[in-house]
């Protein structure tokens, strides 16, 4: 009885194994741009780079992870070793070190937390194996100890949402924000750069709230708001597209136009976010790029071609109207 | 009057009331409610829509709770009873074909009723403690809904799918339907028949109730397989509500929200008697403490504080030993103001 049961487990996990095989290799046709051979000559040789990714918590993490993957293809030189953390920073910090007694040539880390890596980055620094960072950054004593970064400028999206809105705002406008989760990085720089992006333009912030970067927050909080003041509120600041697709519903049930009676400015461009733009229902959308494979794969070949690189480098971030959604939805890729 | 006081129900009664009333000092148009495009339209309705799903997942808290278990997985549950309806619609690519849905919702209820009956298999047949065992789907459920979605967020558009979460009938929203239907058939089934009675025998003491010739196993068994299946269909209002599919978002945290509401409906963690009412009450104050944060505009940063502290006094308020102890200081306060004494400040 108990042998059956073990062999039925064993073959679940078996077929679970399969299916994610194919899914994994199935997606990984789309093809990236190869980018320069950057390492001079010799690029024969494969490159193993171990990859610690954060984990899977949204639909930015799974396209950013998919860029990586592409762009550290065998066909472009490279042999990835990928690692998923669930958001735990232990799992993230054993996962260097196992990259480090497989003695990989380069260890690309999006961290989770920015502290507590300086032992795990000392043990890589003298295993001569370089460190390359992607997305968040962190905080060591020693700035040597990884080679570079890689991403997203929160400040500079707040900064360009926070013009857009100055721009439009030529009378009076009273304003709505729903925030990112509390206390995360991408809701503090964005609420600072779009208070500086915005400065002097004559807009009124009625209420600021978290919606916890969801949409189902962001509809509460958005319904709450639209008790609260009605029809006063005539723009909307949403941090993520998620939040302000939930509030999209809210909008409309309290019998008022979204894109008209409250025009709605958001950051991320995700596919459903430029759908709604492009259906004129929000104003204005940021990007927040997680394409950033092609970028890091670039760094990864230079900094083991032993190529000096620039500590710190931004994806490049675009924005959207209405009109460029509507041209640039077919070719998203995310 | 004394009577009233004393009913189990009063003082949750009297902190829902509270809230309404700190609300509508702030803000007179809180319990305003107007007709909008044939509907009603206001804080309290949104109140009553957006507590759907915890009052499922709560009634079937409550059940769980009384048998002296917990269900942590419901969060989970949703997140995946959500996916799996979610992710055949969008499969199907026949959003409003009535068939599709009818097997997406069927599946995702089977979702949640199979999770269910695999927390009860585990607590009720292999004995294991009800806190470690649905720890395993609270974890593992995510993972499962992220394996259905594959890492995304699925969205749809299908009117009738809509329907179910943000759908109006005769003025009212159709997710307050489902909650008053669900409040029915369980309070029908726990309160009409022995099983209620039954169950809190079980929670009571599971060795006694045993050798009185209860069936304790398939009780408690039950008692999961409901949590489970109310979890299943919370989780298709969740994604009814946003159209999509959220499985790292959605239900995240709704198991504390709902041993909150049970506990403050006056039902104890400790197993046995249990009040269906007592829940049903706890849901909706939870629901407009969280409308109070956005009325009363308490900064994000601080939100958790405010919320701590509401529920400690609410908490507090319903503990017929402080109200005693209360009392009693209060009366020794106000002879003493009448001769001060001089005190001196301790530092710590």
């Amino acid at each position: 009885m108990r042998k059956r049961l073990l062999a039925g487990l064993a073959l679940a996990g078996a077929i679970a194994l399969a299916t994610t095989g194919c899914s994994g290799s199935a997606s990984g046709s789309t093809g990236s741009t190869g980018s320069s051979t950057a390492g001079g000559g010799a690029a024969h040789k494969v490159i193993t780079v171990g990859f610690a990714q954060t984990g899977s918590e949204s639909g930015w993490r799974a396209a950013n992870t998919q860029s990586m993957k592409d762009a550290f293809s065998e066909a472009n030189g490279f042999k990835l070793i990928f690692n998923a953390a669930d958001n735990k920073q232990e799992a993230q910090i054993a996962a260097v070190r196992s990259f480090i007694n497989q003695g990989v040539d380069a260890i690309v880390i999006a961290p989770i937390t920015v502290d507590g890596w300086d032992d795990v980055l000392k043990e890589a620094k003298a295993a001569k194996i370089p460190v390359i960072l992607e997305d968040r950054t962190i905080n060591v004593s020693d700035p040597s100890l990884y080679a570079a970064w890689v991403g997203d400028d929160f400040k500079k999206e707040g900064e360009t949402a926070g013009a857009w809105a100055k721009q439009n705002a030529t009378s009076p406008t009273n304003m709505v924000v729903l925030e990112g989760t509390t206390g995360s990085a991408p809701a503090l720089d964005r609420a600072t750069g779009f208070t500086a992006g915005s400065a002097g333009a004559p807009i009124t912030t009625l209420a600021s709230q978290t919606g916890n970067f969801t949409r189902a927050d962001g509809k509460t909080v958005m319904e709450g708001f639209l008790q609260k003041y009605g029809n006063k509120i005539q723009m909307l600041f949403a941090q993520n597209d998620d939040m302000g697709l939930g509030a999209l519903d809210a909008i409309t049930a309290a019998g008022l136009t979204p894109g008209k009676d409250i025009k709605i400015v958001t950051i991320d461009a995700t596919h459903d976010g430029l759908q709604a733009l492009a259906d004129g229902k929000f104003n204005y959308v940021v990007e927040c790029n997680p394409l950033l494979g092609p970028q890091v794969s670039d760094l990864v070949k230079k900094v083991v071609a032993g190529q000096s690189v620039p500590k710190s480098q931004t994806a490049t971030d675009l924005s959207f109207t209405q009109d460029q959604a509507k041209t640039a939805l077919p070719s998203r890729k995310y | 009057m004394n009577a009233v006081m004393k009913h189990r129900l009063f003082w949750p009664v009297v902190v829902l009331l509270a809230l309404i009333l700190v609300n509508t000092l702030s803000r007179p148009s809180f319990v305003s409610i107007t007709v909008q495009d044939g509907r009603l339209y206001g804080s309290l309705i949104d109140i009553l829509r957006n507590s759907a799903p915890l009052m499922l997942v709560a009634l079937g808290m409550t059940l769980v709770i009384a048998t002296r278990g917990i269900d942590l997985s419901v969060g989970a549950v949703m997140a995946v009873s959500g996916a799996v309806a979610l992710q055949i619609i969008q499969d199907s690519g026949d959003a409003a074909n009535p068939s599709v849905l009818a097997v997406a919702i069927g599946a995702g209820l089977l979702a949640g009723l199979a999770c269910g009956l695999w927390n009860g298999f585990l607590i009720a047949v292999l004995g294991i403690q009800p806190i470690i065992a649905t720890l395993v789907l609270m974890l593992a459920g995510r993972g499962i809904a992220l394996l259905i979605t594959r890492g995304f967020i699925t969205t749809i558009n299908s009117d009738p799918y809509k329907f179910m979460a943000q759908g109006y009938v005769v003025g009212l929203p159709f997710a307050f339907y489902v909650s008053l239907a669900a409040i029915a058939i369980v309070a029908v089934i726990e309160r009409r028949t022995a099983l209620g009675v039954l169950t809190e025998a079980v929670g009571i003491n599971p060795e006694a109730s045993r050798l009185a010739g209860v069936r304790a196993r398939g009780i408690i068994w039950g008692a999961y397989a409901a949590s489970g299946l109310l979890a299943g269909f919370a989780g298709l209002l969740y994604s009814s509500n946003i159209m999509a599919a959220d499985a790292n978002a959605a239900g995240l945290y709704i198991e504390l929200d709902a041993i909150l509401a049970v506990v403050l409906g006056g039902t104890s963690l400790a197993g046995g008697t249990f009040s269906l009412a007592g829940t049903v009450v706890g849901v909706f104050t939870i629901q407009t403490l969280k409308s109070t944060i956005t009325f009363l505009g308490v900064p994000p940063a601080v939100t958790p504080v405010f919320m701590a502290a509401v529920v400690v006094l609410v908490v507090l308020i319903q503990s017929s030993r402080f109200r005693r102890w209360v009392g009693r200081l209060g009366g020794r306060l106000s002879v003493r103001s009448a001769q001060p004494v001089e005190r001196t400040e301790v530092a710590s």
